[in-house]
């Protein structure tokens, strides 16, 4: 068994050399956790910005239910969506139990409170400066969700990121729904699990050394075009 | 010319406001008050703060709705626009500020920059378009408002307190514009607590205090033999309880 310090070696050679393993459980991971972020900010921000603008009777309840599932734990929505694709369930005819679409799905239930919530509270303090002029401008309020999206871009980029930071580094949901099979549903979170289980700490940190400089170089990047727009815009 | 013929023909409706009154946490804040206001004249709203004046200039335009009464324009509702003591601008450039409202307004995308930039050019912004809105000073943003509202081509401009964060220049500026609106045809609602600034533009007064209308004159009267006692103190400087 290596010592720590020659793991660390071997897992810096496995990424320098591109080992094709760690490659291919990076990229499933990157293309699951993204696809479930775009699609909770497809739904996500619409639906923030809609909270933010419309009162009605259940508005309070419905954002307070948001903010509280933002604290989902990933095993209970990981349990929730196997209920739903379970052979017995009533989505199980579809089949999609221990596929890539399954963690995109229990990733997406993780991901859109978070950008929904999120996106609510950013829309709702730029409407409180915007709304008489927007409606002196005769906009209804099915037209200002765009303005006020648009407007509110700085601070949705964290919002998204936000989410994109829970998606990438949650475990639990995508091990129940994937199932953690090799080639097939095994991401950089549940392989490390595997691996570290196993022994085998190279790959293990390895992937942990990816994951970690994944997060941060997306999160330079946000920074980046925000440090620069908001010099730009004011 | 052309322009000037069907601005005379087209007359500017008749804002009529009746038992009106806007109450907040059941305190009533203005009212109830009768109001008729015809044809295309410059009317400044006049009192001292927490008079009413604003909640008076939102009543109107209608970005709120009365406690009680009614708001309503005779024949028909003209096009309107407001500008606000603080301008609200969107986070993009001085002139996609302006193409915005014209996109909103349903003006042809390929008319759009065209007049942005003509809308620019009268407000001596020109030179400032790429500059994003926010970074403006203060002066330059009122002016964009201004600008912006002189696109959307309004027969009654609401103007709520436009020029009590502004230095003399930027003022100037801004009583300048008041009177381009006026020129071309625009009806002028302008809130204000600046006698000097009343005294320069006003063709008639309303003069509110503690939520009530006090008077509603010709603004030779107002300023030469005010009826009220209210007003006599108001125009002689003094504190009006």
């Amino acid at each position: 068994m290596p010592s720590d310090s020659g793991a660390f070696v071997t897992a810096l050679n496995l990424i320098l050399g591109l080992d094709p393993d760690l490659l291919n459980i990076v990229a499933l991971s990157l293309q699951v956790s993204l696809t479930a972020v775009a699609l909770a900010t497809l739904i996500g921000l619409p639906l923030g910005a809609a909270l933010a603008l419309w009162r009605f009777p259940g508005h309070g309840v419905l954002v307070v239910a948001l903010n509280a599932l933002m604290g989902l734990p990933p095993v209970v929505a990981g349990l929730c969506v196997y209920l739903l694709l379970s052979r017995a369930g009533p989505l199980g005819e579809l089949g999609l139990l221990f596929t890539p679409t399954a963690m995109v799905v229990a990733q997406l239930v993780l991901v859109l409170p978070i950008i929904a919530a999120l996106a609510r509270q950013q829309v709702e303090e730029l409407h409180q400066e915007y709304r008489e002029q927007l409606t002196s401008l005769g906009l209804s309020r099915l037209r200002m969700i765009p303005t006020l999206l648009w407007d509110a871009r700085l601070g949705l980029v964290t919002v998204v990121l936000a989410g994109f930071g829970r998606a990438s580094a949650e475990v639990g949901a995508v091990m129940i729904v994937g199932g953690n099979i090799d080639g097939v549903t095994r991401v950089m979170t549940t392989a490390i699990v595997l691996e570290t289980s196993k022994g085998d700490l190279p790959l293990a940190l390895g992937l942990g050394i990816v994951l970690l400089g994944l997060v941060a170089l997306v999160n330079a990047g946000a920074y980046l075009v925000g440090e620069t727009s908001r010099r730009k815009l004011g | 010319m052309n322009d000037m013929t069907t601005l005379s023909i087209t007359e500017t409706p008749a804002l009529e406001l009746h038992g009106v009154s806007f109450t907040h946490r059941g305190q009533r804040l203005l009212g109830p008050l009768d109001l008729r206001l015809t044809g295309c004249r410059r009317t400044l709203v006049m009192g001292p703060n927490g008079a009413g004046k604003s909640l008076l200039m939102r009543l109107a335009h209608g970005l709120l709705a009365p406690s009680a009464g009614r708001v309503s324009w005779q024949q028909r509702t003209p096009r309107q626009a407001m500008v606000f003591q603080r301008p609200v601008l969107l986070k993009r450039s001085a002139l996609a500020n302006l193409t915005y409202a014209l996109a909103v307004n349903g003006t042809p995308r390929p008319e759009r920059r065209a007049r942005a930039r003509e809308a620019l050019e009268r407000f001596g912004l020109a030179a400032l378009e790429k500059r994003p809105a926010r970074v403006l000073s203060g002066g330059e943003q009122q002016r964009l408002a201004l600008a912006r509202a002189w696109l959307l081509d309004p027969e009654v401009l609401f103007l709520d307190e436009p020029t009590s964060a502004l230095d003399p220049a930027a003022i100037k500026a801004v009583e300048d514009a008041v009177q381009e609106f006026h020129c071309r045809g625009t009806r002028i609602l302008m809130s204000s607590h600046d006698l000097h600034q009343a005294r320069r533009l006003a063709d008639e007064v309303l003069f509110l205090n503690a939520g009530r209308l006090i008077e509603h004159t010709d603004a030779a009267t107002f300023f030469t033999a005010p009826a009220s006692k209210e007003a006599r103190a108001f125009i002689r400087g003094e504190l009006v309880l």
